[in-house]
């Protein structure tokens, strides 16, 4: 019993102080922050096409198949009631509020997360990180801070991306495919999209990509320092990530209800 | 504690002549003890030598010296600076007065062979992309690797990319070059320069300069003082003919590289015939 109780207390002293040290590092990210976008913006551009720009070509195929299985399953059943026209409603609702945050922050972890932190790890095991150290520059600022804000801003312009793609592709099977009525898909689509569902999707995908880009760097900047460590952070990173990422959807959308 | 810091540090003024004093410095690793009661000090302006078997803690202790890690007990001082009491400011002001050759050259992947020379000078200086490029073949050819400038980390051998990192530690023109086990992998020619080149940047820009090796020959020929360290504290020291004529056994068995003596070839282990037997599995 006692040993239950010792162990119980362990892991809570555990988790509250990792959680701490978490928060603590986030804080640290913020506060280098302004300082590197305006020294060196430079460097947050390329890390902006490291997680953006590489991770366009899967998002822009996950969008498409995402919005037209959208389109086929709401054109199977909304035909149901004879409610055919109102696809596009559903679909854009769907991606706009929903699905385009979540998939593409679920995307984001597994290809861009992974790669921050399995950079990030081997740098710490090369012991580059250290070399810089020595070179008095401080690699939370220089290697951290720029990979933490590019995966920020390049993530509310993957949803973006996403999304659009994605109701292209409602478009091409409701449309092309099934002869769902053009103008009736865009304009109850127009109709009953308000500027609250967008702001709801904004909002989502710029706290997801804090989160994704986060727990990605502070993964790889805890890693332990071997090839062993390294791959366990990686696989860390997507787990975690989908997990907080899942968590947060369901908070937020209870919040904004 | 704090008193005894103190008279530490009134000693500490008056020996300019010491650039980095260690005293009561312990350090351990989980219930590992890697120093213990460990007492060095390295002079200015000298060549100064950290030998000793393998998995002593040189590394370690070159880690502590430039506060990469936090003894538990003890003072490090850097040119009179106590440097626990720095604050991160203080500390990279401190480093810069450092440049530190890693035991596996630890340059950045994701920039070429000129880049990674020039880094310390792109984050640190404001000089013309000319001046940068000029500092940097210099520093370059000096290692013998000016034509490798546009190759990257991963395609250079490791002695290379230890030279590479060489130009790199010495491209701020630091105070004090640590290198941690230079020698290692290098061809008997590039060894001849390179051991040539921390002996002439000693004598000609003054610098103090720290060097981990286990090439007894090579230390001999360059060190103007050596610290043979083992089981946590400065076993033996003084300038390498003093070493060479010592009568202590642990210094004669490492000069010598004998197998036999005072420090174990082997890492604490189990009694090797139980062991194999399968006794203590029992
Ligand atoms: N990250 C670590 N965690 C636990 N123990 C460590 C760690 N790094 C080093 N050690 C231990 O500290 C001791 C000293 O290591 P160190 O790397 O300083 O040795 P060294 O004298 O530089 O050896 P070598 O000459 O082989 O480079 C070793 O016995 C090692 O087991
Ligand atoms: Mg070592």
């Amino acid at each position: 019993m006692n040993a239950l109780i010792r162990d119980i207390y362990n892991s809570t002293h555990e988790f509250v102080r990792t959680f701490g040290a978490f928060q603590l590092f986030f804080l640290r990210l913020i506060r280098h922050s302004p300082r590197m976008i305006v020294r060196r913006p430079g460097l947050i551009v390329k890390q902006i096409y490291n997680a953006g720009a590489l991770s366009m070509v899967i998002i822009m195929v996950c969008g498409l198949f995402v919005g037209g299985v959208l389109g086929l399953q709401g054109y199977a059943n909304l035909s149901r009631f004879n409610a055919e026209d109102s696809v596009g409603t559903v679909v854009a609702l769907a991606l706009i509020k929903e699905l385009g945050p979540v998939i593409t922050a679920l995307l984001f972890a597994g290809r861009a997360g992974t790669a921050l932190s399995s950079e990030i790890g081997l740098m710490k095991a090369t012991d580059q990180l250290a070399a810089m150290e020595m070179m008095a520059v401080n690699p939370v600022r220089r290697v951290l801070v720029p990979r933490f804000l590019g995966g920020v801003i390049a993530m509310p312009f993957l949803v973006a991306v996403f999304t659009c793609i994605g109701l292209f592709g409602a478009h091409l099977v409701s449309i092309d495919l099934l002869s769902v009525d053009v103008g009736a898909f865009w304009q109850q689509m127009q109709l009953s999209v308000s500027m609250d569902d967008i702001r709801e999707g904004i909002i989502k995908s710029f706290v997801f990509g804090v989160v994704a880009s986060l727990l990605a760097v502070w993964e790889g900047y805890n890693a332990m320092p071997t090839a062993e460590g390294v791959g366990r952070a990686t696989t860390r990173t997507v787990v975690i990530s989908a997990i907080a990422v899942l968590i947060l959807d369901f908070m937020i959308t209870a919040v904004m209800l | 504690m704090l008193r005894r810091r103190e008279n530490w540090l009134k000693a500490l003024d008056g020996s300019s002549e010491n650039l980095i004093e260690i005293r009561d410095l312990m350090y351990s690793r989980g219930s590992r003890v890697i120093f213990k009661d460990m007492n060095l000090t390295i002079k200015r302006g000298e060549v100064t030598a950290l030998m000793g078997p393998s998995g002593t803690g040189k590394t370690t202790l070159l880690r502590l010296i430039t506060r990469q890690l936090v003894p538990q007990h003890g003072v490090i001082c850097v040119d009179g600076v106590d440097i626990s009491s720095l604050n991160q400011a203080g500390l990279y002001e401190m480093r810069k007065r450092f440049g530190m050759l890693f035991q596996n050259g630890a340059l950045l992947t994701d920039y070429n062979v000129f880049e990674n020379v020039a880094f310390p000078l792109r984050e640190h200086t404001s000089l013309s992309n000319r001046l940068i490029r000029h500092v940097v073949l210099t520093k370059l050819h000096a290692v013998g690797l000016r034509g490798a400038a546009d190759m990257w980390p991963s395609q250079l051998s490791g002695g290379m990319a230890r030279r590479v990192a060489l130009a790199r530690a010495m491209v701020m023109d630091p105070e004090i070059l640590i290198y941690d086990e230079p020698f290692v992998g290098l061809d008997p020619i590039s060894m001849g320069v390179i051991v040539r080149l921390v002996r002439r940047m000693n004598d000609a820009l003054g610098i103090t300069s720290i060097i981990v090796s286990h090439d007894v020959a090579e230390v001999s020929t360059v060190a103007d003082c050596s610290y043979l360290i083992s089981d946590g504290k400065v076993a033996a020291s003084g300038s390498p003919d003093e070493l060479h004529a010592a009568n202590s056994e642990l210094v004669r068995q490492f000069m010598h590289g004998m197998a036999d003596g005072p420090v174990a070839f082997h890492f604490e282990a189990p009694d090797y015939a139980e062991q194999l037997l399968g006794r203590d599995a029992e």
